[in-house]
């Protein structure tokens, strides 16, 4: 039970990932790619209708994680209690920026927030990735399972001092190029001419960036945490999941035609997919592992709920996400196709 | 008081209450725009129409701010209330949880219908979309009363060996009868709110001499949901939740009351200083025996003052629960008067011309937001102090590695961050109030 819903929780931060991932891609590509005020209008009319219902799969997520592992909630939350906050307020920036912009027509209103939703949405995906960097990386847990982190010591991943390190940093980067193409595939998809060319630049650009640290995060972490290479080694089926995120590597080089934009932006969904799958594969059955003594991580099976409670979220969460996924599919089906400049 | 705990909880306070200023005014809105909608619907007329356009419009000011503040209120029983959240998790996350999936997708996707989509469907279906807005921010409701009423007063679950809290009956925590009378309580709360508004918009712009059709409709719907709402709040809904609050919070009540001294024929306090270090009242203005009937419905049934529960089990700040309290009551007192009044003269069809009410309307605006406030004040500070009542101390729910300089740091930020929210929102909707229900309508 408690392994059904560690998959349940990686789907839902995948869902998470992919989904408010193009949009806070877009949010970081907006200030690169839209000239005028027109297209800027258009970045923003890419992710107007669905970027609030994107963001719920956070909350979502974020509840599903509460109840099933309470343990890992309550400590990592509490452990990471500077960047999440931060993570927060960003978020409060982001989410004024898209809907006040169109309130006030005014040279002095609009730049304001265009630099919210840049800044806030850029600085958003590197905490995200150097979140994700801590957990592969390890908190130094104590025996009550609670831990606590400053933002940045001496930078160091062996000494388990704060939040930023040299692997966390570069996890945190990896995932901005990562969110950079993929909202730039988004836009290019969404939007007309000059702007989609432009978008298709950035994510040649990006691509490139992203191979390359992807490599550099994939042998970092292999080096500073050998349980991952055990781990794939004892199930070898887990390889899967790094070849679902190569494969989309591939799939956004190969598809550089506007006929095959939508599949490029598909491609970009199953690295990140392959990327989020591959890591949480690599940790299991670890949810935090412990970087002073390995006997205090917190696991499927000292961090989850009792069976009861598991059981009984089950019945509810099925309905529940597949009248989620259809509302999703309702929306973004009257919302297709391309937009155009007024 | 440790002051890491004191500023956890300060937190809590400052961002949760100035979260709800807009839940209420959206949930509230929520309903009355169906209203609008339905009576669109059925006669045809563009007036109805554009009058739930111009409120749409305000209700997507008020959901961004809700949105955006909302966000840290779950995220915060990780951040502050750490060990909290690890041994009660399993049970109210679950309410969470079922909010996020069941409600905010619904909300969502519903209220993008509503804003963008009016010329691309059919009017059956832009009906259909305010009332799947209304239950979803509704259901929202729902699930957070829920999650409060378990901790006010827990049931459907078990204390495992371990300490951990676990889920035994998710039906029992979704039907806590204190659940039930609660979200009744607060809902029409909120409907209260949506009225005085819409209705003080109404007042100012007859007053301003603006948009008087519109004016006229707002002025009028205001005010017979506010009366309506405003009866049904009091009864029975506030009645049957003190009456809770009697059989299960003792002590709170005691305290709401600030009846220091057990007593038959207990006496209802209208006005007076609690002293909790003399244990009494100062200069009281009582009316005898009304608390006994009020709470048993006899005039002289015994309820049990401060003095007999031990001072461990007192709400730690019996003066602040005890105003909290009497505010609510006494606006609320206020607010029904005012309501009834103006529901008498719009029957008798001299409201509109009636200056006088106009400006008392208008002048109300921030009173039903004030009361609600007050009302969750008494709900939180009545349940201290206990974060689960009668089974975990609030002051063993704290993130016990988060210092108290990191735990300012961010309440001086939120603070700052929301007082810029404060500002842009008056700043945005004083303009949609500018431009006017016409304008909405173009």
């Amino acid at each position: 039970m408690a392994t059904l819903w560690f998959w349940l929780v990686a789907i839902m931060i995948s869902g998470y990932v992919v989904l408010d991932g193009f949009d806070l891609g877009a949010g970081i590509v907006h200030l690169l790619i839209a000239r005028s005020d027109a297209e800027k209008r258009a970045v923003l009319a890419s992710i107007g209708p669905v970027w609030d219902g994107n963001e719920v799969w956070l909350l979502a997520g974020g509840g599903t994680l509460y109840f099933a592992f309470p343990a890992l909630y309550a400590s990592s939350f509490s452990g990471f209690y500077l960047p999440l906050m931060i993570v927060l307020w960003l978020l409060i920036v982001r989410g004024i920026s898209v809907e006040f912009r169109s309130h006030v027509v005014s040279p002095v209103w609009t730049p304001i927030w265009d630099a919210g939703f840049t800044g806030a949405s850029l600085l958003l995906a590197i905490f995200y990735g150097a979140a994700l960097g801590n957990v592969v990386r390890g908190v130094p847990l104590d025996a009550s399972g609670a831990f606590f982190l400053p933002l940045w010591s001496d930078f160091n991943p062996a000494s388990s001092g704060g939040i930023l390190d040299w692997y966390t940093t570069l996890t945190g980067l990896a995932a901005f190029a990562a969110l950079t193409m993929h909202g730039a595939l988004w836009v290019r998809l969404k939007s007309p001419a000059p702007l989609a060319a432009r978008a298709a630049a950035v994510v040649r650009a990006a691509w490139w960036l992203v191979v390359t640290l992807t490599l550099g995060i994939t042998a970092a972490s292999f080096g500073l945490q050998p349980h991952l290479y055990a781990r794939f080694s004892e199930a070898p089926w887990g390889w899967l999941f790094p070849v679902i995120a190569v494969a989309g590597l591939l799939g956004v080089f190969l598809c550089k035609e506007p006929q095959t934009e939508f599949l490029a932006f598909l491609s970009s969904c199953a690295y990140l997919i392959g990327m989020l799958t591959s890591a949480a594969f690599g940790v299991y059955p670890m949810l935090l592992p412990a970087s002073g003594d390995p006997k205090l991580s917190l696991t499927i099976a000292n961090a989850a709920a009792a069976e009861q409670g598991l059981g009984i979220g089950l019945s509810w969460w099925i309905p529940g996400m597949i009248l989620a996924g259809a509302y999703a599919v309702f929306t973004y089906r009257r919302f297709s196709g391309k937009l155009t400049l007024e | 008081m440790n002051s890491a705990l004191a500023i956890d909880r300060l937190q809590f306070a400052f961002t949760v209450t100035f979260h709800y200023i807009f839940p209420q005014l959206t949930m509230g809105l929520a309903l009355l725009i169906f209203v609008l909608k339905t009576m669109a619907l059925r006669t045809g007329s563009a007036h109805y129409n554009n009058c739930a356009r111009f409120w749409i419009k305000v209700f997507a000011i008020n959901f961004v701010i809700g949105v955006v503040t909302g966000i840290p209120m779950e995220f915060q029983f990780g951040t502050n209330w750490s060990q909290f959240a690890r041994l009660a998790g399993g049970v109210i996350g679950q309410p969470l949880a079922l909010e996020g999936v069941y409600s905010f997708f619904l909300e969502s996707t519903f209220l993008g219908l509503l804003v963008y989509g009016e010329k691309r469907m059919s009017a059956r279906l832009h009906w259909f979309s305010s009332l799947a807005l209304w239950i979803g921010s509704w259901l929202s409701g729902y699930f957070i009363i829920v999650t409060d009423a378990w901790m006010q007063h827990p049931v459907g679950y078990r204390v495992a060996a371990n300490g951990m809290i676990e889920l035994t009956s998710l039906r029992d925590v979704l039907l806590n009868h204190w659940a039930l009378w609660q979200y009744a309580h607060n809902m029409i709360g909120a409907v209260v709110t949506g009225s005085f508004v819409m209705a003080a918009l109404g007042a100012f712009y007859l007053l301003a001499g603006k948009h008087a059709e519109y004016a006229r409709t707002f002025a009028g719907v205001g005010v017979i949901a506010g009366v309506i709402a405003m009866v049904l709040l009091i009864m029975p809904a506030g009645d049957r939740q003190g009456r809770m609050v009697t059989a299960y919070q003792p002590a709170t009540l005691a305290a709401m009351e600030g009846l220091f001294q057990t007593a038959q024929g207990a006496p209802i306090v209208l006005i007076g200083q609690p002293d909790t270090d003399k244990m009494q009242l100062d200069n009281p203005i009582i009316v005898p025996n009304v608390l006994s009937f009020l709470t048993y419905r006899r005039w002289t049934a015994e309820v049990k003052g401060l003095r007999d529960f031990p001072k461990d089990d007192w709400p730690d700040n019996i003066p602040l629960l005890y105003f909290a309290y009497h505010i609510m009551v006494g606006l609320g007192t206020v607010l029904l008067a005012v309501m009834a009044v103006s529901a008498f003269l719009l029957w008798r069809g001299k409201l509109y011309a009636s200056r006088p009410m106009l400006w008392l309307l208008l002048l109300m605006t921030p009173f039903p937001y004030i009361a609600t406030t007050a009302g969750w004040l008494t709900a939180e500070l009545g349940r201290q102090p206990w974060i689960i009542y009668g089974v975990m101390r609030t002051a063993a729910g704290m993130s016990a590695r988060v210092s108290s300089g990191n735990g300012i740091f961010t309440l001086i930020g939120f603070m700052g961050l929301y007082m810029v929210l404060g500002i842009l929102f008056l700043f945005l909707v004083w303009r949609e109030i500018e431009h006017g229900p016409e304008e909405a309508g173009a």
